[in-house]
């Protein structure tokens, strides 16, 4: 799960990572407030999920009170475009407003999970601002690295040698090592997937301060993190996935014609790949998981369908736990409320197959029986793209 | 022949009293699992089908002389359960709970590694020899007894492979699911090197999806130690960067761990990698006929 910028800085603050200060506002009269308070020369930033909000003109610099109100008017309301919104962009109705901080430098500190070490690692970088990806392409031994364990945090001497590398020195250098630990220890405790900060800054008094934040949260974990939870945006998601997750059912939107109804990740993953090689495009992946009941199958079959995009559809089920009379019900159930329109290809194999198999052919639904995977793929794909 | 588990391996199962533990502990036991007993903390005494109950698992594995445990408790719980079991001296941990919390499994991680316990999973589908035991979820009778081993980060694709493989006569040594989390007790190359140690094992089929690199740690893994053909495909060629498709594993991030990259590095390993799902059998069998010529 992800949070905003303004969220992500709540959560680090509690720790006790430095974190500039700033007010939360949905109006530009608020931001006139805002920007009074906090000293009259601020930042008004956009709060999207989507990076590179400065670039698309979602971040901006106040030199006053008077400035803060015409420049947040100008945001909040606007649909932003970035790189990772689409060319859709996304509506702005929050903005935070924040001190303008006196930076001296910008740099990079981030936690990811290292899988391969199965230890989180921290990395730092002189190339604050910069994506680390990039960094990491271009010149990796710019990258400095440190893994910790969760249940121990950063070890000092680590920070010290992450500070030292970044060429922090006097207060900056205390302070960076302070702001490690802490950053650290806010990654293990709330259970995150993510914390960047990019960038990090040192300030000309010699302090450091996460001017940016991104974090991310293990799904997994949320249950025993109901503040982060209720951080979550339904406006950031897509509609039709928020849906999906009300029946525990993994649906992902793409951008084909031809929708799936898998169940298990590995195959929904393949059946999509089958597809694209037959010349199709996947409108979705969507996996009915292990326990899936006959309303859940009913829910992903109104929901797939409800992608206007979607020309044909192809169920792929492979029945262990799951068995294939209890898809069958729940299709046909689905089908009858939606009144079908496009074709529907369906293959079944596994646990109580035969009747599946009979349930679909009895129910004068209008389908087509795929045996095996790549007849019925390519059976779908000739429906839609009719080659 | 097979690898880690065989008709004498002893089973305990973790959470029997449940429904799912219930129900596939029954599966099991109908293909010849030898299920010894259960553990529910607080149930001691009590039975199902006939299987006792204890409340420890330490408990259990003095009573019955276990050496595997099969586990099916909530996912709050579950990295405590795998810890109880490496502590009462299990051999083999095999873990279907999906939703592990990644802390939680970095701690059993790292707790394991002092001891002999092998993890396999979490969010695993099991592992199952042929003809021998079945110590898992997955439909029994898909397969067939013979000399392909197969691994898995995936339950119902490995569904797909093994019902393939059966169809063309090419039965199985053991399949095992490493299950689709990030943080996996036992990964590729461990189930590669049991595959090619073991005398009956003629091919190993590997099915692999996008995130991490454990599919390029293996492929180079092969190239230096597997002299048995082995056939791969890799799932998620058309999944979108930046999303979790299902697996909490199956993520690329920062542009790493996608497909083509796995595909690469594993073409380059000089394993055969089987271009559609619908060609994994068929892979593996051209490739057997064409070394039996040779």
């Amino acid at each position: 799960m992800k949070v905003h910028e303004y969220q992500g800085k709540e959560i680090l603050a509690r720790y006790g990572v430095a974190v500039p200060r700033g007010i939360l506002i949905t109006t530009a009269a608020e931001a006139r407030t805002a920007a009074s308070k906090l000293g009259g020369r601020v930042v008004v930033k956009a709060q999207i999920h989507a990076g590179g909000r400065g670039k698309g003109g979602g971040v901006k610099l106040a030199a006053d009170p008077n400035e803060a109100e015409k420049v947040a008017g100008q945001i909040l309301g606007m649909t932003l475009v970035t790189k990772q919104t689409g060319p859709e962009g996304k509506l702005v109705s929050r903005v935070l407003v924040e001190e303008a901080l006196p930076i001296d430098r910008e740099l990079y500190l981030g936690i990811v999970l290292d899988r391969g070490e199965g230890f989180p690692v921290m990395m730092a970088s002189r190339f604050g601002g910069m994506e680390i990806e990039e960094v990491a392409a271009r010149n990796p031994e710019a990258i400095l690295k440190a893994h910790f364990d969760p249940d121990v945090g950063l070890h000092q001497y680590l920070a010290r040698r992450l500070a030292f590398g970044l060429g922090l020195e006097g207060d900056a250098f205390k302070a960076g090592v302070k702001f490690m630990g802490a950053l650290a220890r806010a990654y293990a405790d709330s259970d995150a997937s993510l914390a960047e900060i990019n960038p990090l800054i040192t300030t000309t008094d010699g302090r450091v301060i996460a001017l940016d934040a991104k974090m991310g949260f293990d799904d997994s974990a949320l249950f025993r993190h109901k503040d982060v939870l209720d951080m979550r945006d339904l406006d950031e998601e897509e509609a039709l996935e928020v849906e999906a997750s009300k029946y525990d059912l993994n649906y992902i939107k793409l951008d084909g014609t031809i929708g799936c109804m898998v169940n298990g990740a590995g195959l929904a993953m393949a059946t999509m790949d089958i597809i694209k090689y037959y010349g199709g495009e996947p409108a979705n992946f969507l996996d009915v998981g292990g326990g899936a009941s006959q309303e859940r199958v009913s829910a992903a079959f109104r929901i797939l369908l409800s992608d206007t995009h979607v020309k044909g559809v192809l169920i792929n089920i492979f029945g262990g736990i799951v068995r294939c009379d209890m898809i069958a019900r729940g299709v046909v159930e689905a089908a009858k409320q939606i009144d079908l329109k496009v074709p529907l290809v369906v293959r079944l194999e596994g646990t109580n197959v035969e009747e599946g198999r009979r349930l679909l052919n009895e129910s004068g639904l209008d389908l087509t029986v795929g045996e095996g995977m790549a007849d019925a793929a390519e059976k779908v794909v000739k429906a839609v793209v009719g080659k | 022949m097979s690898i880690w588990v065989n008709k004498d391996t002893r089973i305990i199962v973790q959470g029997l009293t449940g429904t799912e533990g219930r129900f596939h502990a029954a599966r099991c036991r109908e293909y010849g699992a030898n299920i010894v007993g259960g553990v529910t903390p607080g149930k001691a005494g009590q039975d199902v089908d006939g299987v006792p109950i204890f409340n420890t698992v330490e408990d259990a594995a003095t009573a019955t002389e276990a050496n595997a445990s099969l586990i099916f408790v909530p996912p709050a719980f579950a990295a405590d359960a795998i810890l109880e079991a490496a502590d009462a001296g299990i051999d083999i941990i095999v873990c279907i709970t999906e939703g592990i919390p990644t802390r939680d499994m970095i701690r059993v991680q790292r707790i394991l590694q002092g001891l002999p316990a092998r993890l396999i999973g979490p969010n695993s589908p099991g592992i199952i020899s042929p003809g021998q035991t079945k110590i898992g979820i997955m439909p029994a009778h898909i397969h067939k007894p013979g000399t392909i081993g197969v691994v898995s980060r995936s339950g119902t694709l490995t569904y797909e492979a093994v019902d393939q493989l059966t169809r063309l006569d090419l039965g199985q040594s053991t399949c095992v699911g490493i299950g689709g989390d990030p943080l996996p007790g036992t990964n590729f190359i461990d189930c590669l090197e049991a595959f090619e140690e073991d005398s009956e094992t003629e091919g190993v089929v590997m099915i692999g999806e996008i995130g991490g690199a454990a599919e390029e740690e293996a492929a180079e893994f092969v190239k230096q130690f597997v002299s048995k053909p082995v056939v791969a495909f890799i799932a998620g060629q058309t999944a979108p960067p930046g999303r979790r498709m299902g697996h909490a594993g199956a993520i690329i991030s920062g542009g790493k761990g996608t497909a083509a990259e796995k595909i690469k590095s594993l073409r380059e390993a000089g394993i055969a990698v089987a271009a559609s799902p619908a060609e994994i059998g068929s892979t593996m069998k051209n490739l057997l006929e064409a070394q039996a010529l040779s």
